[in-house]
């Protein structure tokens, strides 16, 4: 093959060349702060544009793009972009023993002294649960976000249906008993997405929480006392083999993914749902209707203790999310960071019910009865456990995860669960 | 009338050995050509060092450490990772479903891409619209193939669940059934590939000299006589390497499935490439990752070289 370039060709590329080279000129007097997210809710998206789009214009010298990149993939390249000279300034972070990885190669950058200038005053705009679950060694690795619990939800209808009461479900044996009366009744008791994984290990999380308590779950991280040998797992996998023996959940849900999931539950197809505690707008948002079950239709209740079980009905499983900064972001990267969760701003997104603030005083913002409920369990809560999959770090966790399926849809046992978590802990 | 068939399935095996006489190129590298070399080498061996040897040798440096992608590799384990690699059941399923795929590629794939390739070889009326039609689903996106599957599988929402919901029963969930999802997949993959197979054949049908089957019609052959001892015969070479795209491919799959199942569930669709995405990519254990990939490689090296030396030495 030849290429022939006229002069008008050759003119015209030149030009062209020329012309993105001044508009790189353009965009290098302002700094850059690269933002990736994983948000894919349109609304919520929204809310950052606009907020992206305010600093922008207030602060001229900066320019805050965003990227967007989905959850999983998201996980997948993180290691990559960070070593390489396209790395994100500043990402979403799960906090746990993933951020603490990350913490441990250098690629983060230590937020510990600009936040704690002027005795600390950044620092101190945030709630100290919040900031203390981000800081590993007396060092801070993120800034906090949000803080979340997870807990069942329920639809009235079907509840009142059968004729169950969510205050009776205070212990794992009358949820197993309301299980059975759901499904002896004609409904799907639980939607769950077994087809991620991650659905299912709140199940087993919440159930280690209660059997084991605090120290056994702590030990069993690491690697203290019997750690996964202590008798609270192999009872957490019984318990779970019970409740998936009762054959609770949606047809199908092996290959279920979560949004699929939580448009099951808002179309009205099962009873109750293991989940966030924005569950409300999501599953409006994810139902064939596009508006889900309404507020009045929608009930709460905490994971239910078990008898004999070390755990509270008070403790709590939920995320404490912020964003990370990466080691060679720019100072202007802090400032946003510092607006962005400020006490307003915070406000504004609980407004939406898109967050349980951390930032003192914007509490205030969350309006949502059923978020509202999460924020004060969250206040109560006699111990905050980070999700067991990011805690656990990034292969335990999903160890984890996978373990959960297997028990529940009856093809491992309890004691090949525990083997499983030893083996794998071994590893590390 | 067989000894007719007789003689023309002589002719038929000696315009094969014809056309596949091994043809040496024994021109001896003189130094007029060494400027062309030294000019013209360089890039390619460049460009393929750096992308293809490269990571093949660090992928094989990175398999004996424990190590999460972020710094240096600096914790020596050994052949620990493979080890673990073959007491794993989820990687044992994933080489069984390969094995199992690259089955079914030759033994329903290729046949079935064979006979439609027959069918659309003549000259007809509308032939150029079925082999289009035949042919899209290669040309579609493997991932957007996964999806559209996915969604035909639905039980609750999809196509599947129209379909059954239309006779009134109750839909399956294929892809829930650890028994069963790993046949849908491969009705996938199948649905997939088998158009590139048969525009392959079609090829290859075309180029076969037309007297040689008008000769076998004057000696009475029947259909099938004229497809075992003229067509196939002369199709031979495109059938093994048709055979070779499909072994490769097969060891290879993973955009189809990754959208579909994501290897799940319980692991009973993971492929080698899903296995190694999976368990060494998401859970940050890239040596371990590593290791899957070098017993891949293994693999891939083994089987063509064998193929290439054992079935198309004279291809």
């Amino acid at each position: 093959m030849t290429l022939r370039f006229d002069k008008r060709t050759l003119l015209a590329s030149t030009g062209f060349a020329l012309a993105s080279l001044m508009t790189v000129g353009a965009a290098s007097a302002q700094t850059e702060v690269r933002w990736m997210h994983i948000e894919a809710n349109a609304a919520y998206l929204a809310v950052w544009e606009s907020l992206v789009e305010q600093y922008n214009a207030e602060n001229p010298d900066v320019n805050v793009t965003m990227t967007f990149l989905e959850n999983e993939a998201f996980k997948a390249r993180l290691p990559t972009l960070l070593q390489s000279d396209a790395a994100p300034h500043l990402f979403y972070s799960w906090g746990g023993g993933v951020l603490r990885a990350q913490a441990e190669t250098g690629q983060l950058m230590d937020l510990t002294d600009a936040m704690m200038e002027n005795d600390g005053e950044w620092a101190n705009s945030y709630t100290p649960a919040s900031l203390g679950g981000l800081t590993f060694d007396d060092r801070i690795w993120a800034v906090p976000y949000q803080m979340g619990t997870v807990s069942f939800f329920y639809n009235r209808d079907i509840f009142d249906d059968v004729g169950i009461n969510s205050e009776d479900l205070t212990d794992w044996e009358s949820f197993l008993d309301a299980v059975e009366q759901i499904k002896d009744a004609g409904y799907v008791p639980i939607a769950v997405g077994g087809g991620e994984r991650w659905p299912v290990h709140f199940y087993w999380s919440y159930l280690a929480m209660r059997i084991g308590g605090q120290e056994v779950v702590d030990n069993a991280k690491t690697g203290a006392g019997e750690g996964f040998r202590h008798p609270a797992f192999v009872r957490t996998g019984e318990e779970l083999a019970r409740l998936g023996a009762l054959d609770p959940f949606q047809p199908g849900y092996l290959a279920a993914t979560w949004p699929q999931t939580l448009g099951y539950f808002g179309d009205g197809n099962a009873a109750m749902i293991l989940s966030f505690q924005n569950t409300h707008p999501q599953q409006a948002n994810n139902a064939a209707d596009g508006q889900g079950l309404s507020q009045d239709q929608l009930g709460r209740f905490p994971f239910p203790s078990v008898e004999g079980g070390d755990g509270l009905v008070t403790d709590t499983l939920g995320g404490l999310d912020g964003w990370a900064v990466s080691a060679g972001a720019p100072p202007e990267t802090l400032d946003f960071l510092k607006w962005f969760t400020n006490e307003e701003n915070q406000r504004i997104m609980a407004q939406n019910r898109m967050i349980i603030p951390v930032a003192v005083g914007a509490e205030d913002g969350v309006e949502d009865p059923l978020m509202l409920e999460s924020a004060l369990q969250l206040g109560a809560s006699t111990w905050h456990q980070n999700y067991f999959d990011q805690d656990f770090g990034p292969s335990l966790g999903r160890v984890i995860n996978d373990i959960s399926v297997e028990i529940v849809s009856d093809n491992m046992s309890p004691e090949q669960s525990v083997q499983m978590l030893e083996d794998e802990f071994m590893l590390q | 009338m067989t000894s007719g068939i007789q003689a023309l399935a002589n002719t038929v095996g000696q315009k094969i050995r014809e056309n596949s006489r091994p043809v040496r190129h024994d021109r001896p590298i003189g130094p007029a050509r060494w400027p062309v070399i030294i000019l013209f080498l360089p890039p390619a061996l460049m460009l393929f060092t750096l992308f293809v040897i490269m990571p093949i040798g660090e992928a094989a440096w990175y398999s004996m450490y424990n190590w999460t992608g972020y710094g240096r590799p600096e914790n020596f384990v050994g052949t620990r990772n493979f080890e673990v690699l073959f007491r794993n059941n989820a990687f044992r399923l994933a080489l069984w479903n390969t094995g199992l795929i690259m089955l079914v590629s030759i033994v329903i794939q290729v046949p079935l891409a064979l006979w439609l390739a027959m069918l659309l070889a003549r000259k007809m009326p509308g032939v150029v619209g079925f082999r289009l039609i035949f042919f899209l689903p290669y040309v579609l996106a493997d991932v957007a193939a996964g999806l559209i599957w996915r969604f035909v599988y639905d039980g609750d929402y999809g196509l599947f669940a129209a379909l059954f919901g239309f006779f009134g029963l109750d839909s399956p969930h294929v892809l829930a059934d650890r028994n069963v999802a790993i046949y849908a997949v491969l009705a996938v993959v199948v649905w997939k590939y088998f158009g590139f197979h048969m525009m392959l054949f079609i090829a290859g049908l075309q180029a076969i000299d037309r007297n040689l089957l008008e000769a076998a019609d004057i000696d009475g052959a029947s259909g099938w006589q004229k497809f075992r001892y003229v067509t196939l015969p002369l199709l031979g070479s495109t059938v093994r390497l048709s055979i070779f795209f499909a072994i490769i491919g097969s060891l290879q799959l993973f955009d189809v499935v990754m959208p579909l199942t994501g290897g799940g569930p319980s692991n009973s669709t993971e492929t080698i490439v899903t296995f190694l995405y999976s368990y060494g990519v998401m859970r940050m254990q890239i040596g371990f990752g590593s290791a899957a990939g070098v017993v891949l490689f293994v693999i891939c090296v083994v089987l063509a070289f064998t193929y290439k030396r054992v079935l198309m030495r004279n291809d």
